[in-house]
């Protein structure tokens, strides 16, 4: 059957749809973040929340230019972004080619273009733009996820732009492009990715951290307890495909340390390091993740107090505004503070899940996951840098971190969403 | 439509539930059931800037000022907090070459990245003054106060002392000393070290990741403020002490004057002294090694430390023994036999005031073996442990083979030994008299230390008694005194005999044939006695003296080492000038005052030999 995506003229009752408590949460969050911004960097000669010159005074004039930009997607026709998916992906494979050569230096990656008013960031519109082309094309009849075409197109519409950020030399916003595996799994893409995936971190991290033998033992005693004891029945077959699973791992176990020495950079290595306890070196390589864990900890159950912070304040954590503004929230908002935050985003992720569950077309649904998805990656590695869990890799905590191109892309990202979300009923 | 992959969405909520999950747990690791992080951000965040006090003053006994304090400033680095440094422009500001910048910062990188040391010490208020308004300029730099002694005249070293860097086993002693707090090292620096500390006090901020302090931690609550150490008031007489000190430049030697009626000193003078400025501020570790190696010992304070032979002045107190003992009468006389021991030309002495005056070895040797030899056993052996162990208790009393308990540092206790010290040189019951006789005239196995000599003299002066010699009357803003130093020491000896020692004191200078005539001082009765003490170099030269004869002011030793000539010749003389300076107040003789001020009696010496040049304070 011919799946057709019509639309219903649009009538006031349905413009009120909206989902009303992910916006809330959506609100929250930015509000949130800014007191958080403004805490950062307050200082006295910049009391006035709302003054220009300061990181929080253009916190809050991007929050203002990001209302009209959710006010003007939700009203805006919603055929337009499935329409214009590929157009929209074009221009921003365009930007991000064009940044390779345009682009300013900022904290040694180069995806800054610099506008004169303002610094445009490309690759934080490239997801946007990913995740709309991904969607359409897997939302066209056509295409089925698990042939080995769908698969290895799927694949290129990620990986180009990726690579061209990689180019620009942002790893973090580069390794976000991960996150389309999960709503590529939701369409059906084999589970075997995803364990492929948790088993490899698995022996990189063993690898890195124990003796290689003894992460040689313990695959082998996975395989013989998978053969032995999970399977009742044995072909030849299975004994094949176990070996063969086994001599893989080897041969990745022993990878790992030329892909750790020679892929990597040496700042990315000793970040890694760090994060294992393999280096000590808190005023080098580990400072921010110690002045981190410091700030956080310090803050304890109910936190110094707004603008009491004495870490932050005194500026001990880098980057305190950007990437590591979670550290503001633990120390000033201590347990409680930081863990309604982490509720905050999990229940909003939790809510964009059962979104996209209702959507009725591939196209919405698959969207939908994509926002999920990108949303998730960016919550689990810096709030994980943050807290020591995860090595530091530069990525902004949504909606919290300064930055008007993040909040732009984001806020972008999210009301498409709702807005596709809003007109699930009026799909015939 | 049917979708076979839709309970994949459980999948995806579960793993965000758990991520979820897990940072609240890491939170909760973090936030609440550790301390640890707390701590830290104490540590980092705040400072404890002390506030050092002004060390005690310190004043001579007519209230001149003797040492005060001068604010200087140590540059601080916190290494880590140094961004984006004009390393030319900062060196031209504060005066210092490029590769003195190298060295201060690795060392300042050594001690710590992240924690505040000294980039350079001790910068005095004038060059502070012309980069103070740059430092600004310079993250992760700062500027720490400390007061500096300071000596307006450059007398008195060797009393005064020094203070210095407190070292570990002092800070182990008292846990109030910290690294690079300042302790007195030597002299009234050191004995009076409590008074004169004070209290540190202690000003606690919260300070940004630039080591740039941004105001109080809460409100001051913990702020101390500093006790400025007690006020010392001297005894001595600030004129007199550079008056001996001019007398005895350009010798080796030593002076002790003391005020015989209260045991106070007046001047004490070790030659060759220093400026004690020298051991002061950032010239200090320098110059502290010249003068260490020095081989002429500039810090070597003779007239604490020196224990030397006596010489004839030790006839004074084995003439005191003798006559209380009964063993000699005042108008005992010995013939001046010179083969017992040997002697100058004299008549024999018919008396004691006599042998005083003419110091006649023979005669001293004749009422020592009385005093040893007693009778009172058969044995001569038996007899000499016991006439030994009573001369040695009345020498004790004199204040002789103990260390005065004065109140400066390391004072030796010279020696007159006892019986033990002889059984063990020669074996118990094998020596008598004719084995220890050279202790009649000074020498042998006695040693005395100048101080002990002028103590002596004292005791003459008052007749029999003294009282502790020491150097600080009293201290604090209520004048507190030292009990010790007001309690009267008897020597048990009748005052009577002591105005014979007087009398023949008085003779040695006033009359004929007196050894000491060199020390008259016109119109002043001065008593003297003098002494020249063999040794393996040419004799020291030895002199004490009090003046006047009746109501004594001043009593008073000098030794001048290696002088070729006796106690007449060298102490004598320069005695006699610094009682006219003390009891007139200005010496008329100057033409006897250059003579002596500038003679070197020991030109066959190299008397000073400096290392290196000394490096000038930057300071008067």
């Amino acid at each position: 059957m011919k799946r057709k995506t019509t639309y219903k003229k649009t009538d006031s009752a349905s413009r009120l749809s909206f989902d009303w408590l992910t916006i809330g949460l959506y609100t929250a969050l930015v509000l949130f973040g800014c007191f958080n911004i403004y805490a950062a960097c307050y200082s006295e000669e910049h009391k006035f929340i709302f003054d220009l010159a300061s990181q929080h005074g253009k916190q809050i004039l991007w929050i203002g230019i990001a209302a009209v930009v959710a006010f003007v997607t939700l009203y805006i026709e919603p055929r337009i972004f499935s329409n214009t998916a590929y157009i929209i992906y074009a221009i921003a494979l365009g930007l991000l080619v064009l940044t390779l050569f345009l682009a300013v230096t900022v904290n040694g990656g180069k995806s800054w273009i610099d506008l004169g008013f303002f610094r445009l960031q490309p690759s934080e519109f490239a997801k946007f733009a990913t995740a709309l082309a991904l969607a359409k094309y897997v939302g066209s009849i056509d295409v089925k996820i698990n042939s080995s075409k769908g698969r290895l197109i799927a694949a290129a519409m990620i990986l180009v732009p990726a690579g061209l950020i990689l180019l620009q030399h942002d790893t973090g916003s580069a390794l976000v492009f991960a996150a389309f595996v999960l709503p590529l799994f939701r369409e059906g893409l084999t589970k075997y990715v995803l364990i492929f995936a948790a088993v490899a971190v698995t022996l990189f991290v063993l690898a890195l951290v124990l003796n290689k033998f003894i992460v040689m033992g313990i695959v082998l005693a996975v395989c013989i307890a998978y053969l032995f004891l999970w399977l009742n029945r044995r072909s030849r077959k299975t004994y094949f495909n176990t070996a063969l699973i086994f001599v893989l791992s080897c041969v990745f176990v022993f990878s790992v340390d030329f892909a750790f020495q020679k892929v990597l950079e040496p700042h990315q290595r000793e970040r890694i390091d760090v994060l294992l306890g393999k280096t000590q070196d808190f005023k080098g390589v580990g400072y921010n993740v110690h002045q981190s864990k410091i700030a956080i900890g310090s803050g304890g159950f109910h936190g110094k107090g707004f603008l009491h912070g004495t870490i932050t304040k005194a500026d001990f954590v880098p980057e305190q505004e950007t990437d590591f503004i979670f550290c503001t929230v633990g120390e000033e908002g201590g347990f409680i503070g930081s863990a309604a935050v982490v509720i905050l985003y999990v229940a909003l992720l939790l809510r964009l899940v059962r979104l996209a569950e209702r959507q009725r077309s591939t196209f919405a649904r698959f969207y939908g996951y994509s926002v999920v998805s990108i949303l998730f990656v960016h919550f689990f590695i810096n709030i994980g840098m943050v807290l020591g869990l995860v090595p530091v890799i530069g990525i902004p905590l949504p909606f919290f971190s300064y930055g008007g191109s993040s909040l732009l892309a984001f806020t972008l990202l999210l009301f498409v969403f709702i807005k596709q979300d809003s007109y699930r009923a009026q799909l015939l | 439509m049917i979708d076979k992959y839709s309970d994949r969405a459980r999948v995806i909520k579960a793993i965000i539930l758990a991520i979820g999950i897990i940072f609240v747990a890491r939170l909760a690791m973090l936030q609440i059931f550790s301390n640890k992080y707390r701590a830290l951000a104490e540590r980092q965040s705040l400072r404890n800037i002390t506030i050092y006090p002004a060390r005690g003053l310190v004043y001579d006994r007519h209230g001149e000022l003797l040492v005060y304090n001068d604010v200087v400033y140590d540059l601080m680095v916190v290494p880590r907090s140094v961004h984006d440094l004009d390393t030319a422009y900062f060196c031209r500001s504060i005066g210092i070459t490029r590769e003195e910048f190298e060295t201060y910062m690795n060392r300042a990188r050594g001690y710590s990245p992240y924690v505040a040391s000294p980039f350079m010490k001790q910068i005095t208020k004038e060059d502070y003054a012309r980069w103070q308004n740059l430092l600004y300029k310079f993250d992760g730099f700062y500027v720490q106060n400390r007061t500096l002694r300071v000596y307006p005249r450059p007398i008195a070293a060797h009393v005064l002392g020094y203070v210095g860097e407190v070292d570990e086993t002092e800070m182990e002693k008292n846990p109030k000393y910290e690294l690079g707090d300042y302790v007195g090292k030597s002299g009234i620096e050191k004995t009076y070290e409590d008074l004169l500390s004070g209290k540190k006090g202690r000003r606690v901020v919260r300070v940004d990741v630039h080591s740039r302090e941004i105001g109080p931690y809460e409100n001051g609550a913990h702020d101390t403020v500093p006790i400025a150490g007690e006020k010392l008031y001297s005894t001595i007489d600030a004129d007199l002490q550079e008056y001996a000190e001019r007398l005895m430049a350009n010798k080796r030697g030593c002076v002790v004057a003391l005020e015989p009626s209260t045991g106070e000193i007046l001047a004490l003078v070790s030659a060759p002294s220093y400026n004690p400025n020298l051991l002061v501020g950032r010239v200090r570790g320098e110059n502290y090694l010249n003068l260490l190696r020095d081989i002429s010992k500039p810090l070597y304070n003779r007239a604490l430390q020196g224990q030397y032979p006596p010489g004839s002045i030790f006839k004074v107190a084995q003439a005191m023994i003798a006559l209380d003992l009964g063993v000699i009468s005042p108008n005992s006389g010995f013939v001046c036999d010179k083969s017992l021991v040997g002697c100058h030309n004299h008549p024999s002495a018919r008396s004691v005031q006599e042998a005083i005056k003419m110091s006649c070895n023979p005669y001293f040797y004749q009422v020592y073996r009385r005093v040893i030899q007693q009778g009172k056993y058969k044995n001569i052996y038996k007899d000499s442990q016991y006439g030994l162990t009573v001369w040695r208790n009345y020498m004790l009393r004199m204040g002789f083979g103990r260390a005065l308990d004065i109140d400066l540092p390391n004072v030796k206790s010279g020696r007159i030994p006892d019986t033990t010290y002889y059984n063990r040189w020669y074996g118990a019951g094998r020596w008598a008299f004719s084995t220890i006789y050279s202790n009649s005239i000074g020498q042998g196995e006695v040693e005395v230390v100048p101080l002990q000599m002028a103590n002596l003299a004292a005791i003459v002066a008052n007749r029999g008694y003294y009282y502790i010699p020491h150097v600080v009357r009293f201290y604090g803003d209520d004048s507190t005194k030292i009990e010790k130093y007001y309690e009267k020491q008897e020597t048990g000896i009748e005052p009577e005999f002591f105005d014979i020692a007087a009398k023949g004191m008085y003779d040695v200078v006033h009359g004929a044939g007196g050894t000491g005539h060199r020390a008259d001082v016109p119109g002043i009765a001065v008593c003297g006695k003098t002494g020249t003490a063999e040794n393996y170099g040419n004799d020291h030269s030895v002199f004490i003296s009090f003046a006047p004869m009746e109501d004594p002011k001043i009593a008073l030793a000098v030794y001048v080492e290696n002088a070729q000539g006796g106690g007449g010749t060298w102490a004598a003389p320069i005695s006699g000038l610094i009682i006219e300076k003390y009891l007139k107040g200005e010496v008329q003789r100057k033409d006897v005052e250059k003579m002596y001020e500038e003679i070197n009696p020991c030109q066959k010496l190299p008397l000073t030999k400096r290392v290196k040049k000394p490096k000038k304070s930057r300071r008067r």
